[in-house]
């Protein structure tokens, strides 16, 4: 569509496909940090209302102004450094957590045929980029110079390892299944059947991801990194001003990247199962993108709705729960899928 | 202590938690040595809070120290007063009227309701569940309302006098407080549905800060410490005071002694309390509100300093020397507090002050089992032990 349209005004080539990418980044990048903007009011609001409270009511009406002003107010913060503090990596962790957690977005297609990246290996891209979220929680732990940051980065260290390994083990049932690792190609196999989604066949698959993407993005219950009883809030605790609100930012874009891919893997992505549509079929005329976010939100609010019910885990029961269940589950799920996909 | 292993040197790390810590329920102070996510030793530090409560008693008359109780464990500062005031009222041998005695138990017992709420509020948040906290504070802001309309302060009440209780109930009191008795069982059981069946606060709590029944005693633990041990001990009923004797009411006990024992038997003693509260209500006597004898012993009412001479002296010397008629000798006094077995030793010298004023306060004892209860367990469990022992600092340090 960008491109078309760069075309004919007579930008072609090479040129004109850059700056259509350019724009799609700029449009992705400026819709994905008003979501994280609002993503915190949404938490608000949410956790508030389940506490039978109002959340935040005072900037704007209904509060519809509080991120603008969080966001004013973390970037005139006073920028603190401590003494003791590696400040080269001090400086460039936040950076690290933000850059792997916008470079996930980069091959997310939010409705059909919008991705900045079509490439054929986009979930092994993902797994390595919020991989690399971890280092620069690691990266923040250790150059903070505070025993409470590093054992923050140590928990981080060892939860995401070991919940990484469950998260991919997750997804290569939909890997059996749609035969491929591009994401746009993953949605489009799931309409070939009757449910239009992976997570009917793959429920087993869906739960381990789901459990192990909140251990992946460090929310509750498995926030121990940051846990704010224990380790006061472990590997940021150090930072202030806009380098905080940079892991704050890539927190909640870790939680956008999950749940797109949930919703791209298990759930259909922008598509709706063809069952609903012969019941309803006007509802095919609602462009794509509606129901992408539509169930993107579902799942961010699943997310509020946990943090706000459960209690904390302990660090080994966090990592017997990992290594001793999640794992063999999504070891039982490829072995069945891999037989059902071959004898079927 | 640095360990020699060929040449690489193994040391444990030494953190500090608190006092400025949010899961140290105000300036407690612990030294950690952790090996990993193993505590290896813990040092508990207590005095941050210290004003020097035991020594400011000494100076003052047994009247005006009564306030300074109010702040050892302000959380429960109404059944504070009403220890120090039964601990002088023994000293003095004179006895509060039945309707005083009534009123005490019920305030006192709000106060245990109250307290045993922000320890579930809290307890609840350090483990991670965030919402129980806001629903426990819920309730425990209808229990201070309460007390404002009770005694028009919130949570520095001040309420008892030595010989009965400041003013008289009304109706109106009476009866939002038997509204709230009716509403306050289900609140529990909403807690309950949050966290009571939850694994993974199963998993956090049990078998966490195990106490045997033998340690529980030997420690000198009291209260719901003791009581989740399986030690059925409660000054409510092995030595009653006020009118715990004319109403009827359960100690619940645990049996391992872990830190879901005493969860369970705080949940239950919030249910016992609100049982006794609401017969307090039903049997509440008529008659006067403070003891005859109390005249030496309380202030006369101002109207009454300006018109009259006896009064006016009577009030200049309780100000000055306090009440002059206190015998010499000893007493302790204790009572069932919400937090355990909180004593008032006097040694008086015949003199409107006392000579010695000691307190034995629950927090204290209770922090000095701290160290064994953390030392082997994992440092999210320090958190949960400091949550179990339910400990208030300005009663810890006095």
């Amino acid at each position: 569509m960008i491109e078309s349209i760069i075309s004919s005004i007579g930008i072609g080539g090479f040129a004109g496909s850059m700056i259509a990418l350019l724009i799609k980044i700029a449009i992705v990048f400026g819709v994905v940090m008003l979501h994280v903007a609002y993503a915190t009011y949404f938490e608000r609001k949410v956790i508030g209302h389940i506490q039978m409270r109002l959340g935040p009511m005072t900037v704007g009406p209904h509060g519809i102004l509080q991120p603008v002003a969080d966001g004013i107010k973390s970037f005139f913060k006073e920028d603190v450094i401590p003494s003791g503090a590696d400040k080269a990596i001090f400086k460039l962790a936040p950076v690290v957590s933000v850059f792997a957690a916008l470079g996930c977005l980069a091959v997310v297609p939010f409705f059909d045929g919008f991705v900045l990246a079509n490439i054929n290996i986009g979930l092994l891209y993902i797994f390595a980029m919020s991989s690399l979220s971890a280092y620069g929680i690691v990266m923040a732990g250790w150059s903070s110079n505070s025993k409470y940051s590093f054992l923050g980065g140590l928990r981080s260290t060892a939860q995401v390892i070991s919940y990484e390994v469950a998260l991919g083990l997750s997804l290569v049932g939909v890997m059996i299944l749609s035969e491929s690792l591009n994401l746009t190609e993953i949605v489009n196999a799931q309409q070939k059947y009757w449910h239009g989604m992976f997570i009917i066949p793959q429920f087993l698959g869906a739960f381990v991801f789901m459990i192990a993407a909140f251990a992946e993005t460090n929310r509750a219950p498995f926030d121990l990194p940051e846990a704010e009883s224990e380790l006061v809030a472990g590997f940021f605790v150090e930072y202030s001003g806009m380098r905080f609100a940079l892991f704050y930012m890539a927190e909640y874009i870790g939680m956008l990247v999950m749940s797109s891919i949930s919703v791209l893997c298990f759930m259909g992505g922008w598509t709706l199962p063809p069952f609903i549509l012969e019941v309803f079929p006007s509802l095919a005329a609602v462009p794509g993108l509606v129901w992408f976010l539509f169930k993107i939100y579902f799942h961010v609010f699943v997310y509020y709705w946990i943090r706000s019910t459960l209690p904390r885990f302990r660090y080994d029961h966090l990592m017997s729960l990992g290594w001793k269940v999640l794992i063999p589950l999504a070891l039982i799920n490829i072995v069945i899928t891999a037989l059902v996909k071959y004898y079927c | 202590m640095p360990i020699q292993k060929g040449k690489l040197r193994k040391k444990e790390l030494t953190i500090n938690m608190g006092p400025q810590h949010p899961a140290t329920h105000g300036v407690l102070r612990l030294e950690l040595d952790i090996d990993g996510e193993t505590v290896v030793k813990c040092t508990p530090h207590v005095g941050y809070l210290h004003r020097g409560t035991e020594k400011l008693g000494e100076n003052r008359t047994y009247l005006s120290a009564l306030p300074l109780t109010d702040r050892l464990d302000y959380i429960s500062s109404m059944a504070n007063n009403v220890g120090y005031c039964l601990a002088v009222e023994r000293l003095f041998g004179i006895e509060a009227p039945e309707r005083a005695k009534f009123i005490r138990t019920m305030a006192s017992e709000m106060s245990r309701i109250s307290s045993h709420l922000l320890w579930l509020g809290t307890h609840a948040l350090d483990i991670g569940a965030m919402t129980v906290f806001l629903y426990a504070f819920k309730e425990r802001e209808w229990i201070l309302d309460l007390f404002e309309m009770l005694t028009g302060a919130r949570l520095t009440v001040t309420y008892p006098r030595i010989g009965g209780v400041k003013a008289d109930v009304s109706e109106e009191f009476l009866s939002s407080l038997y509204k709230f008795t009716d509403e306050f069982p289900k609140r529990i059981e909403e807690y309950e549905t949050l966290i009571d069946q939850n694994r993974i606060w199963l998993q956090r709590t049990k078998n966490i800060g195990i106490i045997s029944a033998e340690e529980a005693v030997n420690w000198g633990l009291t209260g719901p410490m003791l009581r989740g041990s399986g030690v059925d001990y409660d000054l409510r009923k092995y030595c009653p005071y006020d009118a715990y004797d004319q109403v009827e009411f359960d100690v619940p006990l645990g049996k391992c002694g872990d830190t879901y024992d005493r969860y369970r038997c705080r949940m239950e003693e919030m249910l016992q309390s609100n049982r006794i509260i609401r017969q307090c209500i039903e049997k509440l006597p008529q008659g006067p509100i403070m003891s005859p004898d109390a005249p030496k012993l309380t202030l006369p009412p101002k109207e009454r300093v300006q018109k009259d001479m006896e009064a006016m002296i009577q009030h200049f010397v309780l100000i000055t020397k306090g009440p002059i008629t206190a015998p010499d000798g000893e007493m302790y006094s204790a009572i069932e507090a919400p937090k355990g077995e909180l004593g008032f030793y006097f040694i008086s010298d015949g003199t409107g002050r006392p000579y010695r004023m000691r307190l034995r306060s629950p927090s204290f004892v209770h922090a000095s089992i701290l160290p064994k209860l953390c030392e082997g367990s994992l440092v999210a469990d320090v958190i949960a032990n400091i949550g179990t022992i339910d400990i208030v600092l300005g009663e810890c340090d006095r």
